[in-house]
């Protein structure tokens, strides 16, 4: 199926995040859009779903303008979707996630589920996929999860497929896996749509390339196109590609983990017998796909986690037990994961962020109250060193851009009293720009001599930051490695995989 | 393990227990064995401060039973003393099962529960007779109103609608079948309109929660308050001027069913009920049916779990949540009748008296499951009944407290039974589309 | 990232300009019920939401005056010739909905049929004194708010406090100085108990507060009725009513504008609670972390904030205001004893104080002070035109719904929208 977008925009406010874009997808092939994070490239894709419902422009498949009311409409013109964050029911199985909106039934409505299951079962077989139809999706791995996105596009026989940001959450196994899948698909003659950010997949896969950014069209690339110049493209300026920084100058051992078990809510062993070191002035970084275990022991070290054993100590202080406001007083910077979520308060303003994990004492706070003086004082220095762009001290965390909403969180965080920080996914959802300003302010926290545990799902980011890897997988480590270990080596280990040659280095 | 999703959810559905307060990890297998040792203890308590000599009788018969069950007798303070050891090997098994990190099974709640309300009849009628079967039978009368607000309130939640109208529903369900019970003399006209009269609360609910995303807790508290006033004021102003003609309803009468009427025991408690059990039966059937297992359901369970993903096959979210709780509203219309047409047989103010919130209550001990949100009710209907037998034949229990059971039960229920529930993802979070 | 099953918050990618805040939705806006997140009065009237508000206030007024006209006498025999002789109709109309609102403003504000100017004005004392109770409990009610907490039980808060703050007014003997504020602060503390349940088990067991403070409603309920059965506790001798004996004239408020009026020092207390509200919400750590965990729980928790500790506090807090406003009906309002129904529907009135007033402590004080007009404007209604004070319930509810819900009202009054999408 050939698609054409033409003009397509689409405002949210005052903010343009389409701005007359159009696009040819041939079938046979697969199309990249490559774009920073917030370049529009998710809101584009939305729009040619039904979404979203785009203020100007049009789409043509096969030569036929569509107007799309929903999402249905899509589907039932031969678009299907393989979301970045998947549209699958947690609760529900493979077979009952796959006919949710297309079932087939019996008398009165009765589900026919035995109709779906052969479905699946069909499907999973012509592309070698492993997924029983009668698994609960929330129990399947994030990969097998995706295939069954993938299921679900090719049961209501779509033609032209898009795959959002697909790779995020996989190994670099599972990567090739699905790059294969792609391949296979193009040569059924479908059209592929090709949502990535990251460089290397684009050139391995794509038949074509068109950049995006700040919500237009900027060209077409080449895949046979240099890394560089892609980069470029892409941020719309020369990019440092890699984070600039000397050799540590290594202190004591500053935090030691020993024997680390930290079991969820549910009842699973999330991290299982981890051990590790820090020394001052060192960044060691954890790799790992997502969902081994780094979120538990971030947290575990904050004292977020409530079922923890083993042995964390920082400077020779045991944290095990104590409360998170205890370890914050220690010392420990935390960058969470997801800053939505861990790191801000939405309806809070900049100013009222700022002291967060500091409403128990000075500097803001004397006999119970709140120094207001002292806070403002506080955030207009802090919105000037971080250069967080925002209309002043008072404007509300939810309005400020990913990037600058780090920033906030970054800035909180540093210019505490630290004797550890612990970040994770500190750039992501970030734009390039805050990315090289956010790595900057990390690389020189260790170089104060201070010891940083990054965790990061992107491997050019933990290479990048790295004076050691920590491989995990499934809550335990794989193998701690230099950070000039070749990145085929850290894809295995992230599959569990221990090359036999390998020598952990220690700190 | 190496899946996202067993990551703690940021936002708790609906009226779920937090997860972000307290730890939930096998809270159900710790709190159980505390639970049932309180219960206990305070079982052996009343037996030591006020023993009490004699028999107890239990009569299994109804007076116009085919086959005539016989009377059992025992003797109360031993009987009681004999459940208290059970009860206390049953709290031991519990406690057993904790430290080996097993999981808790539901038989033992439920044999406790027998044990102990044995031995609690047993002291607390001592010298007397209880009637099994009115015990039960009035248990399953009194249960209506919330088994069918109960049902009300799991369709909505699974669509993602916190229905705290439910009382409001009840209310405005039982004016309306008055109302029109005494015009048309027909009591089933009274329950249709019963049913109109909760969808329109329901429908009410659903402008502000679903189209203008008002946080639906704070609608259905406010509706309440609204049906509440505006039935007042009507009855104030148009139903009592004309109480002969407006609210004289012609009720449902009892009726029994050949052959199931005439089964020993469960006959007489569930097969002599007026029609309106009948009708119960035959939608706590239909809704346990239609949501696990036709094409209705499994998107109405979408849409309360994940109503994006619901949007992105092409599923209307907004409008299947309307239908959902229009239907909703309806059945719990149908409960209100109750009490018009069946219970006290003409309308008064607030009679409904917070029967909604026990059924919410029912939902939510229910883990939002039909089936297991009318056992719930049906435990709540039996515990407001216990307090009528109790004082009908002078128990030591001061009324008040027999009266503050349920509401206790409900405390119990929510704080320490329920253990790790799970109540639809987008339960409470309106849909927006873009 | 991408997890299945938490519900992602809606992020359209922000476009281009980093400068460029990202526009709020407007249909966030919507959600007016939450702890508003603008702070400032001017913006409110800048965007339209004070016209909404008043336009609210305009329709629930509009439905309540079609309720009455609809159950007049005199309005349903003129309907019948509406066509022959309209005029007939419409005046019955107008006299109807007019001799109703009259009447209100007689009660609530300035009643012009009698001579003696003081006792013109005393309507408007009536108007404080509802307002007083109102205020407290609305207080309790937007605090709790603030903290995300839906608290419910007012009733069963302001129960157990009227009934402990009864005890000490009755049983004990002491000199005015220490009688009266020992009975208020009993009254509190019991009342901060009660409330601390609710609190206490959402922090220990998660256990959501809106089943469990309306659970408490009741118990405290039963609770009262059987301590008013029992001579030790609340019991008079030789009454088979559930009433207690009077206040002692100790523990009675005293009046603030003399004995001709009924207005007493609770409506004070209640001004007092305003401006601590106001300090404690806006300038304390305390009220700081109280909206950081109501705003985002889990960026609480992680800034080391105890949640739980948070959730048991603030439902003290909010429970105590509440037993403030039992106290202030037992000792105040209606000193003839302890009843079952000494909340007077407050505890829920309350809620739409709360409502109304944005859980701002002057925006409540606002409410408050509305919703004792309406309370004292319904009552002579009902005694002078017939028209049941149940009337004032659903023009009250009506408005929270309406001010809850902007974007409707512009709809029916066929507003431009907040801001184009």
């Amino acid at each position: 199926m050939r698609l054409v977008l033409r003009g397509i925009t689409k405002r949210f406010g005052s903010v343009v995040a389409n701005d007359s874009i159009s696009l040819t997808v041939e079938p046979g092939e697969i199309h990249c859009l490559l774009g920073e994070n917030g370049a529009g490239k998710s809101t584009l894709m939305n729009v040619l779903y039904g979404l979203y419902k785009a203020d100007e422009g049009e789409i043509e498949l096969d030569g036929e303008v569509q107007h799309f009311t929903g999402p249905g409409d899509a589907m039932a013109a031969g678009i299907g979707m393989v979301h970045q964050h998947f549209m699958l029911i947690p609760v529900f199985t493979v077979a009952e996630n796959v006919m949710l909106g297309n079932e087939s039934t019996g008398f009165a409505g009765t589900l026919d589920l035995d109709a779906a299951r052969t479905r699946v079962t069909e499907i999973s077989e012509r592309f070698g996929f492993q997924v029983s139809p009668d698994a609960i999706v929330e129990d399947l791995p994030v990969g097998v999860q995706q295939r069954v996105e993938i299921i679900k596009a090719l049961s209501r026989d779509a033609e032209l497929l898009v795959f959002d940001e697909p790779t995020a959450v996989l190994t670099p196994q599972e990567t090739d896996e699905l790059m294969d899948i792609m391949r296979q698909l193009r040569e059924t003659g479908k059209a592929i749509v090709f949502i990535t950010h990251k460089l290397r997949e684009v050139r391995e896969v794509a038949d074509r390339i068109t950049v995006i950014r700040h919500g237009k069209v900027v060209g077409e690339a080449d895949p046979q196109a240099s890394n560089a110049e892609l980069a470029s493209m892409m941020v719309g300026r020369p990019v440092e590609l890699v984070v600039h920084k000397d050799e540590p100058a290594l202190g004591d051992d500053a935090l030691v983990v020993r024997d680390l078990r930290v079991i969820d809510p549910a009842g699973h062993v999330q991290v299982d017998g981890i051990s590790f070191t820090i020394r001052a002035g060192e960044v060691l970084a954890v790799a790992g796909v997502q969902g081994n275990g780094q979120t538990e022991l971030t947290e575990a070290l904050l004292g977020l986690q409530d079922d923890v054993h083993g042995s964390i100590s920082l400077d020779g202080v045991e944290l095990v037990g104590r409360s998170t406001r205890k370890i914050l007083d220690a010392g420990v910077g935390f960058i969470p994961e997801d800053r939505q979520v861990d790191g801000l308060v939405p309806g809070f303003t900049i100013a009222e962020n700022l002291m967060l994990n500091r409403s128990f004492k000075s500097p803001f706070v004397a006999r119970g109250a709140l120094r207001l003086g002292a806070l403002r004082a506080f955030a207009e220095q802090k919105l000037r060193e971080y250069d967080v762009r925002a209309r002043d001290i008072d404007s509300l965390a939810a309005n400020l851009s990913g990037g600058n909403q780090q920033k906030v969180v970054v800035a909180r965080e540093l210019s505490r009293d630290l004797r550890l920080l612990v970040a994770a996914q500190p750039t992501r959802g970030v734009d390039v720009g805050s990315i090289e300003f956010i790595h900057k302010q990390i690389v020189a926290t260790r170089d104060s001599g201070i010891p940083v545990l990054v965790v990061s799902t992107e491997l050019d980011e933990v290479v990048a930051l790295a004076d050691r890897i920590m491989v995990l997988y499934r809550g335990r480590v794989v193998g701690i490695v230099p950070a000039d270990t070749p990145r085929e080596t850290l894809g295995l280990m992230m599959t569990g995989e221990r090359p036999k040659d390998l020598k952990d280095v220690v700190a | 393990m190496s899946t996202l999703t067993d990551q703690p959810t940021p936002e708790s559905g609906g009226l779920a227990p937090d997860a972000t307060v307290a730890p939930t990890r096998s809270a159900g297998a710790r709190k159980l064995p505390v639970v049932l040792g309180v219960l206990t203890l305070g079982l052996g308590l009343i037996l030591v401060l006020s023993s009490h000599s004699g028999d107890t009788t239990f009569q299994l018969a109804a007076d116009t039973d085919f086959v005539a069950l016989p009377d059992i007798v025992v003797p109360s303070g031993p009987t009681g003393w004999v459940m208290v050891l059970a009860c206390l090997a049953l709290t031991a098994e519990a406690v057993r099962r904790m430290l080996g990190h097993l999981r808790q099974p539901t038989w033992i709640p439920v044999v406790f529960a027998i044990a102990w309300m044995t031995g609690f009849l047993s002291w607390a009628a001592a010298d007397n007779s209880i009637r099994v079967v009115s015990l039960f039978g009035g248990a399953v009368a009194l249960a209506i109103p919330l088994v069918f607000g109960a049902l009300g309130g799991v369709l909505g939640e699974r669509a993602g609608v916190v229905n705290i109208a439910i009382e409001g529903q009840l209310l405005l369900g039982a004016f309306a079948a008055a109302i029109t019970a005494s015009t048309t003399g027909s009591p089933w006209a009274g329950l249709v309109s019963a049913a109109i009269a909760g969808a329109l609360v329901a429908l009410i609910l659903g402008l502000f929660a679903i189209t203008y995303f008002v946080d639906q807790v704070i609608v259905g508290v406010v509706l309440n308050v609204l049906v509440l006033g505006l039935t007042n004021f009507l009855f104030r102003q148009v139903l009592t001027p004309n109480a002969q003609t407006l609210n004289a309803p012609e009720g449902f009468d009892r009726v029994p069913i050949p052959v199931l009427g005439d089964i020993p025991l469960v006959g007489p408690i569930f097969f002599r009920q007026t029609a309106l059990v009948y009708v119960l039966y035959l939608v706590v059937a239909l809704v346990a049916y239609a949501l696990y297992r036709t094409r209705w359901g499994l998107r109405v369970r979408a849409v309360g779990e994940h109503p994006k993903a619901a949007d992105t096959v092409g599923i209307k979210v907004n409008r299947t949540r309307y239908r959902t709780i229009l239907l909703a509203g309806a059945i719990a219309g149908m409960g209100g009748a109750y009490y018009t047409l069946v219970s006290v047989s003409q309308f008064n103010r607030e009679l409904t008296n917070g029967a909604g919130y026990i059924a919410l209550a029912a939902v939510i001990f229910g883990k939002w499951d039909p089936i297991r949100a009318t056992l719930a009710a049906l435990l709540f209907g039996f515990a407001t009944n216990l307090q009528g037998v109790l004082s009908a034949i002078g128990s030591p229990v001061p009324s008040q407290f027999m009266l503050a059971l349920p509401y206790v039960v409900t405390l119990f229920a929510v704080a320490g039974l329920v253990g790790r529930s799970r109540a639809p993802a987008a339960d409470g979070v309106p849909y927006k589309q873009q | 990232m991408s997890d299945t099953d938490k519900p992602q918050p809606a992020e359209p990618e922000p476009g281009t300009q980093q400068t460029a805040p990202r526009e709020v939705d407007p249909a966030e806006d919507a959600a007016a019920a939450q702890p508003d997140r603008s702070r400032s009065v001017l913006r409110d009237i800048a965007t339209g939401n004070a016209l909404s508000g008043v336009l609210a206030v305009f329709l629930a007024v509009l439905v309540g005056s079609v309720m009455i006209a609809a159950t007049d006498e005199g309005v349903r025999e003129t309907v019948g010739y509406v066509t022959a002789r309209p005029s007939d109709f419409f005046t019955a109309l107008w006299d109807a909905v007019s001799g109703a609102y009259t009447a209100m403003f007689r009660g609530a504000i300035f009643n012009n049929l009698v001579d003696d100017p003081a006792q013109q004005w005393r309507p408007l004392t009536e108007t404080l004194k509802y307002a007083g109770p109102l205020i407290l409990g609305g207080l309790g009610v937007g605090l709790a708010f603030r903290a995300a907490l839906f608290n419910i039980g007012g009733r069963g808060q302001m129960l157990i406090a009227g009934g402990a703050a009864g005890w000490v007014g009755f049983q004990l003997d002491l000199p005015m100085a220490v009688h009266l504020p020992l009975a208020i602060i009993v009254g509190m503390v019991f009342g901060a108990l009660w409330g601390g349940i609710a609190g206490l088990l959402k922090a220990r067991t998660g256990a959501h507060e809106v089943i469990v403070t309306i659970m408490l409603n009741y118990v405290a309920y039963y609770l009262l009725f059987w301590a008013l059965t029992k001579e030790a506790l609340l019991k008079t001798p030789g009454s088979v009513n559930p009433k207690s004996p009077p206040m002692h004239d100790t523990a009675i408020l005293p009046k603030v504008l003399g004995d001709r009026f009924n207005l007493h020092l609770g409506f004070v207390l209640a001004l007092v609670a305003v401006a601590v509200v106001w300090w404690l919400l806006n300038r304390s750590t305390l009220g700081y972390r109280i909206r950081a965990v109501g705003e985002n729980p889990h960026a609480a928790r992680a800034s080391g904030i105890n949640v739980g500790k948070t959730y048991t506090v603030v439902m003290m807090i909010a429970g105590s205001l509440l037993g403030l406003a039992g106290v202030n009906q037992v000792l105040g309002t209606v000193t003839t004893g302890v009843s079952l129904d000494l909340d007077a529907s407050i505890g829920f009135d309350a809620i739409t104080v709360a409502l109304l007033g944005r859980s701002r402590p002057l925006g409540i004080l606002a409410a408050g002070l509305l919703f004792g007009a309406f309370k004292a404007g319904g009552f002579t209604m009902q005694a002078s035109e017939n028209i049941s004070v149940d009337l004032v319930l659903v023009v009250q509810s009506l408005i929270v719904l309406f001010l809850a819900a902007p974007a409707l009202v512009r709809t029916i009054f066929r507003l431009p929208a907040q801001e184009a999408k």
